[in-house]
């Protein structure tokens, strides 16, 4: 079963040539739990994602995993414990989904060692987990983009670690693809304990989603917390510019956003008035 | 509702996830070793021909005997000195070209990243034939000038490309633009040449192995058999880069390092057989994907792309010594192989981004 482990973020500085993108970040991801952070774009919620797994080192301060410099530990012990998949991961031409997801499996080979049966399972239990073991032997060009994204997912559970960080792991796919994605992590979450914590554009499904909400803004956390206290009409105020309402999910019981933009903002007449369903949409002023 | 339901395939035990796995990854390296062991037997073959056809027929025994060291008069010599060390270096040359080649292919996703159309090659033989020609050095310090230059190249152009992160595209260009230059100087060198030396150097503009001796040989072996092993060990790593820098990092592979150890082992075969064959055009360009097309997907090109290389340089310098009227360089006949395919590659490239 899955350890419990603690990835924290201290006065953390990060940036790319001249530009300064994080800057002195001090953050808690509470283990066990689904985050999701928000943001505007390039507020540097994809740098902060890199620089936790290791992939950018840091300016300033440090990442911290159970109290250690994730920057200097060996890239295999880390990877046994924290697996990121990328945004826009990149599959060679013609490899099939067994093969794709059986690179997960790399922090726990060594350099010449043979594959093992206990590889073979963990790979077949990824493609369970994941509804993809029909799959196996298709090339992952042919796939849809739903079905690619699940064999991704697959093979970042073959690597069996206990953190799991992903860069908008819905981008491209349509909504029902995203809420199959959000669904299969939130079950990974409830049945192994792994740790989620993902980039996620869309807030509503953030919130419906998530245990735990950052929102980052000017190179730092603007809010953190449920998403009840994180999803305000302030804090999308000031963290997108937008104007909104928040509402509650009446499904979910969870706060859920409508945009308020320059169009079609105002209620027709004829709907006001409670005519809705009636037929007698068309008679509006 | 059907009662009763004919025997179907449907009703044979559907395999267990594990079982799909398993026989998806068993099918995949039985192909490679199956392609491996066929690819052997071919280069195995061609040794023998090549020892034992040519312009005088010598039987198998007579071959065998002169290479376990009895004299058989006329075998000695035509076998023993010109044939077993031109052969042998065809092999060498053949394995390093591949193996040089196909990792740079993978590890920049682009079958144009070969040494040979990046520079490197060009960078050697520029070092070498300058090295004989004009400072009229010969043997193992050739070499030596070949690799120090081939690794020199190397950097330069990955320093030039390189802005946060190399691309592969930019590195291409870069690398084409160097080999250019660096064609230019073997030209202008071989241009002051004495007439004497012309035969000699002209091996730096095309590839041959001509009047191979055993003093050529014997470094390649050497560089074979300590940067092959050193290749090997990188192979997981270098396909695990495939899926790119961030996912290859986010599994463990430190990917500057695992990259620092394949480009100097990889150059190092390049150059060392650059040094003693000539830049035998398009074997390390073209090894690796036609490796790549018999073995299918997935699974390590090293070993099979090598061979390959092998094969095409043993093969191309059988028909450049006999099947037509005049004898012709190896890197003729590679060359005439070689470039319809670059233009076929660069066809597809522009149509859409293609990789290895």
């Amino acid at each position: 079963m899955t350890e419990l482990h603690t990835l924290a973020v201290e006065n953390l500085t990060l940036g790319y040539a001249d530009r300064t993108v994080i800057d002195g970040l001090d953050l808690v991801l509470p283990a066990g739990k689904i985050t999701a952070i928000v943001g505007a774009n390039a507020c540097g919620k994809s740098t902060l994602l890199r620089s936790m797994s290791r992939l950018l080192p840091p300016r300033a301060g440090q990442v911290l995993l159970d109290g250690k410099q994730v920057h200097r530990m060996p890239a295999k012990e880390l990877a046994r414990t924290l697996g990121l998949l990328p945004q826009s991961p990149i599959a060679p031409e013609g490899i099939t989904v067994a093969d794709l997801v059986g690179r997960g499996r790399n922090p726990h080979q060594r350099m010449f060692s043979r594959w093992t049966a206990a590889d073979d399972e963990a790979v077949a239990a990824a493609l369970d987990a994941t509804d993809t073991a029909v799959l196996a032997d298709r090339s992952v060009d042919e796939l849809s983009g739903g079905q690619r994204q699940r064999v991704w997912i697959a093979m970042a559970l073959a690597q069996q670690t206990d953190l799991l960080l992903l860069d908008e792991p819905t981008t491209f796919l349509d909504v029902s693809h995203q809420v199959e994605v959000l669904d299969l992590l939130t079950d990974l979450n409830h049945s192994r304990g792994t740790t989620i914590v993902m980039v996620l554009h869309d807030l509503n499904l953030a919130a419906r989603y998530a245990d735990h909400l950052i929102a980052l803004a000017d190179g730092g956390v603007h809010a953190v917390g449920t998403p009840h206290e994180v999803l305000t009409e302030a804090t999308v105020q000031a963290v997108f510019g937008l104007t909104s309402r928040v509402l509650e999910d009446p499904t979910s019981g969870r706060p859920m956003m409508l945009p308020i933009g320059r169009h079609n903002v105002a209620v027709p007449a004829a709907l006001r008035a409670g005519s809705v369903g009636a037929g007698s949409v068309g008679a509006g002023s | 509702m059907t009662l009763t339901r004919p025997v179907t395939q449907a009703d044979a035990p559907r395999p267990t996830t594990v079982e799909i796995v398993a026989r998806d990854r068993v099918r995949r390296t039985a192909r490679r070793r199956a392609v491996i062991t066929v690819l052997a037997l071919v280069i195995g073959l061609g040794y023998i021909v090549s020892l034992v056809a040519g312009q005088t027929f010598y039987t198998p025994a007579e071959v065998f005997g002169v290479i376990m060291g009895q004299d058989v008069p006329g075998a000695s010599f035509t076998v023993g000195r010109l044939r077993l060390p031109r052969a042998s270096l065809a092999v060498l040359a053949g394995l390093c070209f591949g193996m040089g080649g196909v990792t740079f292919q993978a590890m920049l996703r682009n079958p144009l990243a070969s040494p040979d159309i990046i520079g490197i090659s060009s960078g050697a033989s520029a070092a070498a034939a300058f090295a004989i020609v004009t400072l009229s050095i010969s043997g193992t310090a050739v070499s030596v000038v070949a690799i120090v230059a081939g690794l020199g190249v190397a950097m330069l152009v990955y320093a030039l490309s390189f802005k946060s992160g190399v691309v592969g595209t930019r590195l291409i260009l870069i690398g084409i633009g160097i080999a250019a230059m660096l064609d230019s100087v073997t030209a202008y060198v071989l241009s002051r040449a004495a007439m004497w030396d012309l035969q000699e150097a002209t091996r730096w503009l095309t590839g041959s192995l001509n009047g191979t001796s055993w003093p050529q040989v014997v470094p390649v072996l050497i560089a074979l058999t300590v940067l092959a092993p050193v290749l090997l060990g990188q192979s997981r790593n270098l396909s695990m880069g495939q899926l790119g820098d961030d996912t290859a990092s986010a599994l463990g592979v430190r990917v500057e390092r695992s990259r620092v150890i394949l480009i100097i082992a990889a150059v190092g075969l390049i150059a060392f057989a650059t040094a003693a064959a000539g830049p035998i055009a398009f074997v390390a360009f073209l090894s690796g994907p036609i490796a790549a097309r018999i073995v299918g997907p997935g699974v390590s090109l090293l070993v099979p792309a090598a061979l390959v290389g092998a094969v095409l340089v043993l093969v191309g310098d059988f028909l450049g010594q006999y099947a037509f009227g005049t004898r012709l360089p190896v890197g003729v006949i590679t060359g005439v192989l070689g470039a319809p395919y670059l233009i076929y590659l660069i066809i597809r490239t522009n149509r859409a981004g293609g990789s290895l």
